[in-house]
C-alpha cells in the first residue's frame, strides 16, 4: 500500500524528523567542503578509461569479420556504453561535477550516448523523478508508464501482457527512455501542449538520427562487405547496455521494502520529510567496487536520492553514515545482493499482471519500531503545521 | 581561410563517428593539446622574473592563433582543488605567426591564491585552459611617431609585449618609458629594458624606485617628457595611479591620446532595483538587492553556475535570460530580450527575472 504521511509511517516525532534533516544536511555540507583534486582526478580517469575503451572497441570491430575480434570489440563497446551512460552521463547531467567549473564536464553541456536528448532526460529524471520520487501519479518512473508496479495502480486487462512488456522494455530500454519525457499518459489524456510535443519529437528525431547513423550506417560501412556483422556487433553492444541499465534502474525503487506514496504526502512536505521519502522509496544493492562502477554507483541508490548532485565516488563513504543514521532512528535501509533485489522486482511485476484477488497480498513492509513504540494517539501527535509559508505571504502582499 | 574550412568540414564529417562527443575528445587522449573544444595549453617553463613574479611560457593547443595584438590579455584557467579558477593576464610575448609558445608574466599578490599558485606552485607540464586574446590596449600598426608609456609595477607586462614587437620589427619610434617599481629587485624585465634603451637611442627608459624616491608625481612630467601632451600615451598600473593620469590628461585636453588598461573593475551600482531571481530548471529563487550580481545570487542559494573571470571579460558565465529585466553594472545598459545571453557576473536584477539555467 502507498503511504500518505512519511512521518506517521516512520513513527518519528517532529523533532526527530527535523534532527534527521539536520544530520543529512551536515553530511552534505561535509562532502561539499571536501570536494577537491582527488574527486576531479577520479572523474577524469573514468572519462579517459571510457573513451579509450570505446575507441578500442570501434577499432577492433573494423575486423568484425573475425569472430574473436567481433566478440572482443562488442564487449569493449558495450562496456564503454554502459560506463558512459551510468557512471559518466547520468552523474554529470545531475550536476555532480559542475563544481569543477569545467565546461567540458558540465550538466549544461553534456550529451550522452543514448537515444534520449540530454535536455529531456534532465527534465524527466532530475526534476520529475527525483523531486516526486515514488509518488503515485507524479513519478513516471514507477513502471515507466508501461508496467503496473503496485496494487495502488488500478488493474486493467492490458496488464495481462506485463511479462512481455517487461522483456521488451529491458531489450529496448534506450528507446523507452527516449520517449519518457513525452509523458505518454499526458498525451493519452490530451493534456500535452502540441507545440511542446512537436518540439520534443524534433529533438528526439535529431538525436536518434545521429545515433543510428553512427552505429548502423557509418561504422558498418567502414567494414565494407562485413557490413552486417558490424551492425550485429553494434546492436549487441547497445543491447548489453539496454538490459544492464534496465536492471540497475529497476533495482533502485522496486525491490520489496521500497515503498510508494500518495500525493497527500507532498502537501506541506518539509525538506526533512523529503529526505525520509527518498530513503524509504529507494533500495540499494551490495557488490564490489567494479559492480558499483559499472552501475554508476546506483547500488547506493539511497545515498544518490538523498544527494543527487554530490559526486558519485563519494556515495560509498556517505552510505556508512546514512546506515548509521537509519540504525539510530529505526528507519528501514533496504539492501541486498543484486540477484535477490532483481528477483523481488520480477516477482512484483508478475504479480501485478493479475487482478489483486488472484494474488496473495504483499507482506506490507514492516513499519519500524512497531514492537517498541506504540502509535501515538491523535491527541499526542502534533497537528499539521497550518501557518503559511513565506512565499504565500509575499504573494498576497 | 580555405584551410580552416577544410578542417572544419573534416571535423563535421568525423563527428558522425564520435557523436555525441567530438573528434577532438578522442584526439586529446593521444595528446592533451589536440583539442580545440576549449582552448588549452601546456606550461612549458616557469621563468622567475623577480622574487615574487614569474613568466609562464605556455604552449597552446589546437585552435590557438598566434596573431594577437601586442598589449592584449588572455584568460588562464587553472584547476585548483579540482576547480577551474580563472584570471586574466597580459601577454608579455610578442605576436609571432609561426610561434609555438606564448608567455604571460604573473606577480604573486598578497592573498592572491591563484597568482601565488601560478608563480610558485605550477609544475611544467601542467595543462591549463586558455581564453583567446582580447582587449584594445594595443600597439597600433604602424606605430605612432612619438610614444609615452607610464607604467607601475606589473603593468609593465602588456607594454613589454609592445616593446618586444617594436624591437623585433626594428621599428622603434621615439619612445619615453616611465617605469615605477618599489625597488630594483621588484623591477621586472629591468635588464631587457636597459638592453632596449642601449640598442635604440630613440628609446629612453626612466626608472623610478618608489621605496626610495616616492611615487612619480605627474607634475614631474613636464620636466621629464616635455612634449607629453603630443605623445600617444599608454598607461598601465594600479587603479589610483590610472585615475590620476586620466584626470591629468583630461585637464590638459589630451584625453584622446591616452590609452589605459585596468586590471580591476570598479563596479558602479546605483539605481538597479533588485528583485526575485528564479534559476530556471533548478526551481531555486533568490531575493536580491540592486547590487548583488546574478552570479553571486545563484551561488548564495546553491546553484552551481559556470563562471570565469568574474569581471565581465570571458563570457564563461553567460546564461540566457528567460524573462524579466537585468542591468549591466558596468554600462547601466538594460537587457530584456528573451533568450539573450547575459553575463551573470556583472549583471543585476532590475525587477524580477528568470534565468534559463
Amino acid at each position: 500500500m502507498a503511504y500518505t504521511d512519511v512521518r506517521e509511517y516512520t513513527h518519528l516525532n517532529d523533532d526527530e524528523v527535523a534532527e534527521i534533516g539536520r544530520e543529512l544536511d551536515r553530511i552534505r555540507a561535509d562532502v561539499e567542503a571536501s570536494r577537491g583534486d582527488a574527486d576531479a582526478a577520479y572523474v577524469r580517469r573514468v572519462i579517459t578509461l571510457q573513451r579509450r575503451l570505446a575507441a578500442a572497441g570501434r577499432i577492433t570491430l573494423l575486423a568484425s569479420r573475425y569472430p574473436p575480434a567481433w566478440l572482443l570489440g562488442t564487449a569493449m563497446l558495450g562496456s564503454a556504453k554502459i560506463l558512459e551512460n551510468m557512471e559518466i552521463g547520468h552523474n554529470v547531467m545531475h550536476g555532480q561535477w559542475d563544481w569543477m567549473n569545467d565546461p567540458e564536464v558540465h550538466s549544461s553541456s553534456w550529451e550522452w550516448d543514448t537515444a534520449q536528448p540530454a535536455e529531456q532526460w534532465k527534465h524527466s529524471h532530475n526534476y520529475i523523478h527525483h523531486q516526486f520520487t515514488n509518488v503515485i501519479g507524479h513519478d513516471n518512473d514507477i513502471g515507466y508508464g508501461i508496467l503496473r508496479m503496485t496494487r495502488d495502480q488500478k488493474w486493467h486487462p492490458v496488464n495481462l501482457g506485463q511479462p512481455v512488456y517487461n522483456t521488451l522494455l529491458a531489450l529496448l530500454f534506450q528507446w523507452g527512455v527516449a520517449l519518457h519525457d513525452l509523458d505518454i499518459e499526458a498525451i493519452r489524456k490530451r493534456r500535452k501542449d502540441p507545440r511542446l510535443l512537436a518540439k520534443q519529437l524534433g529533438q528526439i528525431r535529431d538525436k536518434v538520427g545521429r545515433q543510428v547513423l553512427k552505429d548502423y550506417v557509418v561504422y558498418p560501412a567502414l567494414t565494407g562487405p562485413y557490413f552486417m556483422r558490424t551492425i550485429a556487433a553494434n546492436a549487441s553492444a547497445n543491447l548489453m547496455r539496454n538490459v544492464w541499465s534496465y536492471l540497475i534502474i529497476f533495482c533502485g525503487h522496486f525491490p520489496d521494502g521500497a515503498v510508494h506514496f500518495t500525493e497527500e504526502e507532498l502537501e506541506d512536505e518539509t525538506r526533512a520529510e523529503w529526505y525520509l521519502r527518498q530513503m524509504l522509496g529507494s533500495a540499494n544493492f551490495e557488490g564490489g567496487r567494479f559492480l558499483h562502477l559499472m552501475s554508476g554507483q546506483l547500488g547506493y541508490q539511497i545515498e544518490h536520492h538523498l544527494f543527487p548532485d554530490l559526486p558519485s565516488n563519494r556515495y560509498a563513504e556517505i552510505s556508512v553514515q546514512v546506515r548509521d543514521l537509519c540504525a539510530r532512528y529505526d528507519i528501514p535501509y533496504t539492501t541486498g545482493p543484486l540477484h535477490r533485489q532483481y528477483g523481488q522486482v520480477l516477482r512484483t511485476i508478475m504479480k501485478m499482471t493479475l487482478p489483486d484477488r488472484f494474488t496473495s497480498h504483499d507482506p506490507a513492509p514492516e513499519p519500524p519500531r512497531k514492537a517498541r513504540r506504540r502509535r501515538l494517539s491523535d491527541d499526542e501527535r502534533q497537528g499539521r503545521r497550518l501557518e503559511l509559508g513565506h512565499w504565500s505571504r509575499s504573494a498576497s502582499a | 581561410m580555405a584551410h580552416d574550412s577544410v578542417a572544419a568540414r573534416a571535423r563535421k564529417v568525423a563527428k558522425a563517428l564520435t557523436t555525441p562527443l567530438t573528434p577532438d575528445d578522442y584526439f586529446a587522449l593521444i595528446n592533451p593539446l589536440w583539442s580545440a573544444r576549449e582552448l588549452r595549453g601546456r606550461v612549458e617553463r616557469v621563468v622567475p622574473e623577480t622574487d615574487n613574479a614569474a613568466s609562464l611560457v605556455i604552449r597552446p593547443g589546437w585552435g590557438w592563433t598566434f596573431d594577437h595584438a601586442p598589449g592584449q590579455y588572455i584568460g588562464i584557467g587553472v584547476q585548483m582543488d579540482g576547480k577551474f579558477t580563472w584570471r586574466s593576464y597580459s601577454l608579455s610575448s610578442p605576436p609571432r605567426r609561426t610561434g609555438r609558445t606564448i608567455s604571460i608574466t604573473v606577480k604573486a599578490m598578497p592573498e592572491g591564491l591563484l597568482s601565488e599558485h601560478l608563480v610558485r606552485g605550477l609544475e611544467p607540464g601542467t595543462i591549463v585552459r586558455l581564453a583567446a586574446p582580447q582587449g584594445d590596449f594595443v600597439l597600433p600598426d604602424p606605430p605612432p611617431a612619438r610614444m609615452l608609456f607610464l607604467v607601475g609595477g606589473s603593468g609593465i607586462t602588456p607594454v613589454m609585449s609592445m616593446l618586444r614587437t617594436l624591437d623585433r620589427r626594428g621599428t622603434v619610434p621615439d619612445v619615453d618609458l616611465v617605469y615605477s617599481a618599489r625597488n630594483e629587485a621588484d623591477m621586472m624585465f629591468a635588464d631587457e629594458l636597459r638592453g632596449f634603451a642601449a640598442a635604440h637611442p630613440a628609446l629612453r627608459l626612466h626608472e623610478r624606485h618608489t621605496d626610495v624616491d616616492g611615487f612619480f608625481g605627474l607634475d614631474e612630467l613636464d620636466g621629464l617628457v616635455a612634449d607629453w601632451r603630443e605623445r600617444d600615451t599608454w598607461a598601465c598600473g594600479p587603479a589610483p595611479m590610472l585615475d590620476d593620469i586620466v584626470e591629468h590628461w583630461d585637464a590638459a585636453d589630451a584625453g584622446d591620446r591616452l590609452h589605459v588598461e585596468r586590471f580591476s573593475l570598479a563596479l558602479a551600482s546605483d539605481e538597479a532595483a533588485g528583485g526575485t531571481i528564479t534559476f530556471g530548471s533548478t526551481g531555486r529563487t533568490a531575493e536580491v538587492d540592486g547590487a548583488t550580481t546574478l552570479l553571486e545570487a545563484g551561488e548564495s542559494v546553491g546553484v552551481q553556475m559556470l563562471y570565469g573571470c568574474r569581471m565581465g571579460i570571458c563570457h564563461t558565465c553567460d546564461v540566457p535570460l528567460a524573462s524579466g529585466r537585468v542591468r549591466d553594472l558596468r554600462t547601466g545598459e538594460e537587457h530584456d530580450q528573451q533568450n539573450e545571453y547575459i553575463q551573470t557576473c556583472v549583471s543585476v536584477a532590475a525587477g524580477d527575472c528568470t534565468l534559463a539555467i
